[in-house]
């Protein structure tokens, strides 16, 4: 079973206008940032990004093109807004955001990571803990009044918990240290972040590889990501980015 | 008017005697992260919400490595015993009260244990960055703030009611900001410090809350 692709174009050939994407990575680190320009190429537009905590902060300048060429119409992060109002200010997502554009729903790490484990595990939705006490627990977070949609509590054990529902994305784009032919997938460090989760959840799942090996070369214990998950995959030169947000 | 209290760092250090031998620790983003210069020699774990227990010291020059950051996109170093974990596990550890200690900035918080500090509407946006924050909130063991006492312009940031968006409710353990130490109690807040040369009657010129002030008050203790 090979699922190595030899172009980009090829490996991303079935992402068309208005599909829903995850975009794995936190900040800079483990971003497929590859796979992000071979979109701006591609200029799919409608496309909804969502992430975990800022990879689209961290590949500041895809994300910029992307947005320049009015590609993406919704993001969803725990982290989208740079830190720094000033530079928010400059920045052409935010402005889209402010002008109702783009629609950016803001979501805690945690819930996020839970609402692609449950869509990856088959499970419709959640009740958690994580925002009792804040806006999160009443209503969907977005700049969008419309979709404010409100949430269901319910208590269990004399606390209050907030049902959230899985989130499945049509495509992940993984960015990986190695992986094999087949598919099996190992990060490096930090990078690994929301990449397994993302890669379980999506239906179809693309990673950009640094290092692309033959089966058995990654030994069966040091799998991340085994390859069911993962549709196909492309090697990328390891390139060198600023690792800074503010 | 606006109050001299204690520095940032000192604000770190302070925080930093109230981790514990054994603790498992998370520190936020500003004045939390400053913590971690002042953890060396003490037994304990600082998690980092990106995937990663026993983060090193920060990294520089030819030691940066673009894979390996801690939670505020800081490259970091490793240190004997560090593990990588993915983001799942990152949270089934934090909602699942398994951080002795986390330590988050605030814009605003009020004696019942309220805080906010997600979203800043000065900022012209009714939404802003939550990150792990609630999270954090929902699992930590104890949870401390560490922040400054008054804005820019002296305006109280500790206040009685909260009118930024909050990140969550009764959950605060202490405070620990320039000018005091303060506890949540369901009393009020306590003030148990305060920072050299000021009296209680200083920091309550710039505290809305009425503060009850500790029998034991004392100086902030290094």
């Amino acid at each position: 079973m090979n699922k190595v692709c030899e172009k980009m174009e090829e490996a991303i050939a079935d992402v068309k206008d208005g599909a829903t994407i995850a975009v794995a990575g936190f900040f800079a680190c483990g971003v497929p940032r590859l796979l992000l320009r071979a979109l701006i190429a591609k200029k799919v537009k409608n496309l909804t990004l969502t992430c975990g905590c800022g990879p689209l902060v961290g590949a500041a300048d895809e994300m910029r093109q992307l947005v320049i060429n009015k590609q993406v119409r919704k993001v969803i992060d725990s982290y989208g807004l740079f830190r720094s109002a000033t530079k928010g200010r400059q920045d052409p997502f935010e402005q889209a955001v402010r002008k109702g554009e783009v629609e950016l729903e803001v979501v805690p790490m945690g819930t996020l990571a839970e609402r692609y484990r449950a869509a990856a595990a088959g499970v419709p939705a959640v009740f958690l803990p994580t925002g009792i006490g804040s806006v999160v627990e009443k209503a969907v977070v977005t700049n969008i009044i419309a979709n404010r949609t409100p949430k269901e509590t319910r208590e269990f054990n004399g606390r209050k918990y907030v049902l959230e529902y899985a989130l499945k994305p049509d495509f992940a784009f993984i960015h990986a240290f190695r992986g094999d032919t087949e598919g099996n997938l190992r990060y490096s460090k930090t990078a690994r972040n929301f990449n397994p989760v993302m890669a379980a959840a999506a239906a179809v799942t693309i990673a950009e590889v640094e290092n692309v090996v033959e089966p058995g070369q990654i030994d069966g214990d040091d799998v991340h990501t085994p390859g069911v998950y993962v549709k196909r995959l492309i090697q990328v030169p390891r390139i060198s980015f600023a690792v800074t947000i503010d | 008017m606006k109050l001299e209290g204690i520095p940032r760092e000192m604000i770190a250090l302070r925080v930093s005697k109230e981790i514990k031998d054994g603790d498992y620790v998370n520190l936020g983003i500003g004045i939390p992260t400053l913590i971690s210069n002042w953890t060396e020699g003490k037994d304990i774990i600082l998690q980092a919400e990106i995937g990663m227990l026993k983060n090193g010291p920060l990294a520089d020059g030819d030691m940066v490595n673009q894979d390996l950051i801690n939670a505020s996109c800081q490259p970091v170093m490793e240190l004997p015993g560090t593990v990588y974990f993915d983001i799942v596990d990152s949270f089934t550890m934090i909602r699942g009260k398994r951080m002795d200690v986390v330590v988050m900035g605030a814009m605003q918080v009020n004696a019942r244990g309220d805080y906010a500090g997600w979203a800043n509407p000065e900022r012209g946006l009714d939404i802003g960055n939550i990150g792990g924050s609630m999270d954090l909130c929902a699992g930590a063991k104890k949870l401390f703030l560490a922040m400054e006492h008054t804005t820019r312009e002296g305006n109280a940031k500790i206040v009685n009611e909260i009118t930024f968006p909050p990140t969550t409710a009764g959950k605060v353990n202490m405070i620990f900001t320039d000018l005091a130490v303060m506890e949540v109690t369901p009393k009020g807040l306590v003030l148990k410090e305060v920072a050299p040369g000021l009296t209680a009657a200083d920091v309550q010129s710039v505290t809305e809350p009425k503060l009850i002030v500790s029998p034991d008050l004392k100086e902030i203790e290094f």
